[in-house]
């Protein structure tokens, strides 16, 4: 395999594939109702990988198990808001439209590979059952179909590795079966939820250079959701950075990571290990994430914020668009509160 | 796989030749003959049919002849019915026992899968509720109450159903359903509580991901592995209704080899209880044996042998 040739530059096209509108996520508890996704927008276009990143329980998984429609209702609800994929609002449609669309046209791939597959059915099975359901083809095309995915995604023998059992493969040859899984029906858009949080370094970086290889292959659109900032800068076209259940910044990829301007973005890079920067620190951000049972009312941020002003207590910040694809929730931007604005730049 | 089952089968050899000779040294520890209810006070007909039946030898020899027997398959003639052979009992007996076992182990696993799963599937639901209140009943209830009660109230009172005897499926209703309830429970529970935790696993997620019927993800996905734990009780719960069907033959007047065990044991009629017993025990270690295969099957990852290669 030649992994050094193919750095030729992707295309990424104006057309949107999907469009997240004020997305509200609730979840009824015992407790009351936790507010897992307060309002999120953002557009993904064909060919590109959008990094949704954030710490634990910041609700970028919600947002993503709302677009593969597997919120389970209840206790979930979908509160607001839309999930437009093609202009298709995937909130309105009935289950069984929602399934014409899960595996074919959105697909998604788990965190852990170790749970993701069914231990007591093989591998073809798992691999042909999704194209068998939606596409109606034979079982011989299917298994067809089947060993040339094995093959994109880089597992040897598939013929004979098409009968074994999930426990016969290793972490990382799982999380390949996993995305051949996911790709097997050709999907537009392909949501991977942590992909290679549960594997060795080694293995992860595999992992994203077969992400790459596929996308340049099939111009598929990827929502990336993670908290490696490393993953994130390997291969991410724009990012968008949640925080207690909104996005708080999204941009380019440069400009979240040279040019951020959410405290919290700059915190979080702060909190990353460098290796150009010796001398430096690692700066943890202090405390924790709200209490989503009852949300603050002004920007979430606040209370482990360095530049908190009194605004931010009560009122949530708008966007602020810096560039065409760069927008900040911060209260900072607004001219009133210029003097601060550019005391503490990253990079 | 050959492999294995000749391990197993001389491991089951192995277990009947143990449960054989406990039987043996019990029956003979219990004070007492079969002549003691005899009026034939008579010593020299008494020492003629202990020859006959070779009583009067030492214990050894008696062992001897015991394993013999066993070999053979052939336990001679019943000491209280001298007229028919133990294998004849067992020959007239079983079949119907093996048909109520069975009968009721079917409907049992049937009812309580489907019980448990839709319990599972509709987790805190009204279907939930009533299915483990009545598992919660059904485990209470000893079988024998329940057959009383519905011999009362379905047989006698409504008269919809025959009260005894094993002559048609009619008959065979009311001591399948007194036989299978208690068992049913336990498999409606069990299942129950390891689909719910199936239902939570990635893999489930994943196959709702794919686009996959509800159908075809309960039965394909879930049923499949959350049934492991109900493969696992099936042994033990197999000797538990086959020695079940004695106390329900019993009640039901039922023709099986319950009877003949029970009488004869008060009997001491030793031929009798030596045959059942090594029979029965023969016929479990066999069953346990293919609760062992069918694991192999469903769950892929339990591997019955080692094959040569494998860490």
């Amino acid at each position: 395999m030649n992994a050094r040739k193919k750095k030729e530059k992707k295309i990424i096209s104006n057309e949107k594939v999907l469009q997240v509108n004020n997305l509200h996520v609730s979840f009824r508890t015992y407790g009351g109702e936790v507010e897992a996704v307060r309002g999120v927008d953002f557009d993904l276009y064909k060919g590109e990988t959008l990094a949704i990143v954030g710490e634990s329980g910041c609700g970028k998984s919600v947002t993503s198990n709302a677009i593969m429609g597997l919120i389970p209702q209840p206790p979930g609800v979908i509160k607001n808001g839309n999930i437009l994929f093609k202009g298709k609002d995937l909130t309105k449609l009935s289950k069984g439209g929602l399934r014409k669309i899960q595996g074919v046209d959105i697909s998604m791939i788990f965190q852990d590979p170790m749970t993701a597959l069914n231990p007591t059915l093989s591998i073809g099975e798992q691999l042909t059952e999704g194209l068998r359901t939606h596409k109606k083809i034979g079982k011989q095309e299917a298994k067809k179909r089947a060993i040339e995915m094995l093959k994109l995604v880089g597992i040897p023998n598939p013929e004979e590795r098409l009968k074994q059992f999930p426990h016969q493969f290793s972490g990382g040859m799982r999380q390949r079966i996993v995305i051949a899984i996911a790709l097997i029906c050709d999907p537009e858009l392909l949501i991977a939820d942590e992909p290679t949080t549960a594997l060795d370094v080694t293995i992860q970086a595999q992992i994203l250079e077969l992400f790459e290889e596929i996308q340049r292959k099939k111009e598929i659109s990827i929502i990336l959701i993670t908290h490696d900032l490393g993953v994130v800068a390997k291969i991410a076209d724009r990012i968008a950075v949640m925080y207690a259940g909104k996005i708080v910044e999204i941009g380019n990829k440069r400009e979240i990571f040279y040019t951020p301007e959410h405290p919290y973005t700059k915190g979080l890079l702060n909190s990353v290990p460098r290796l150009d920067l010796e001398e430096e620190e690692l700066q943890p951000i202090e405390g924790t994430p709200p209490d989503l049972f009852s949300p603050p009312k002004g920007c979430p941020f606040t209370a482990r914020c360095d530049y908190a002003m009194e605004v931010c207590d009560h009122v949530y910040p708008f966007t602020t668009k810096l560039s065409e694809a760069h927008g900040v929730d911060c209260w900072l931007q607004d001219e009133r509160a210029k003097v601060l604005k550019n005391s503490d730049r990253v990079g | 796989m050959a492999k294995y089952i000749i391990k197993r089968f001389f491991m089951m050899i192995a277990t009947i030749l143990i449960i054989a000779t406990l039987t043996f040294a019990l029956m003979h520890s219990i004070p007492g003959s079969p002549f003691d209810e005899e009026r034939t006070s008579n010593p020299t007909i008494q020492a003629n049919l202990e020859k006959f039946y070779k009583l009067d030898e030492p214990m050894h020899i008696q062992y001897l002849y015991y394993l013999k027997s066993i070999v053979t398959f052939d336990f001679g003639p019943s000491i209280k019915k001298p007229n028919e052979s133990v294998n004849e009992l067992l020959a007239r007996g079983f079949p119907i026992s093996f048909e109520l076992g069975m009968v009721t182990i079917l409907v049992a696993l049937l009812s309580g899968v489907t019980l448990g799963t839709f319990a599972a599937l509709r987790h805190n639901g009204i279907i939930d509720y009533l299915a483990m209140t009545f598992a919660v009943v059904g485990i209470s209830v000893p079988n024998f109450v329940l057959a009383t009660l519905l011999i009362q109230q379905i047989a006698v009172n409504l008269e919809w159903l025959p009260p005894a005897t094993w002559s048609s499926p009619l008959h065979m209703i009311l001591p399948t359903l007194a036989l299978a309830t208690g068992p049913t429970a336990i498999i409606a529970r069990l299942t129950r509580s390891s689909m719910l935790e199936v239902l939570t696993q990635d893999y489930i997620k994943m196959a709702r991901a794919k686009g996959l019927s509800p159908v075809r993800i309960v039965v394909r996905h879930a049923l499949r592995n959350a049934l492991m734990p109900v493969v696992t009780i099936m042994g033990t719960m197999l000797a538990g209704i086959l020695t079940g069907t004695f106390v329900i033959e019993r009640i039901f007047a039922i023709p099986g080899m319950g009877k003949y065990f029970v009488e004869s044991i008060n009997n001491r009629d030793y031929p009798v209880i030596m045959g059942s017993t090594v029979f029965y025990s023969a016929f479990l270690v066999f069953m346990l044996f293919l609760v062992d295969i069918v694991y192999g099957f469903l769950d892929p990852r339990i591997k019955l042998h080692r094959k040569e290669g494998d860490a």
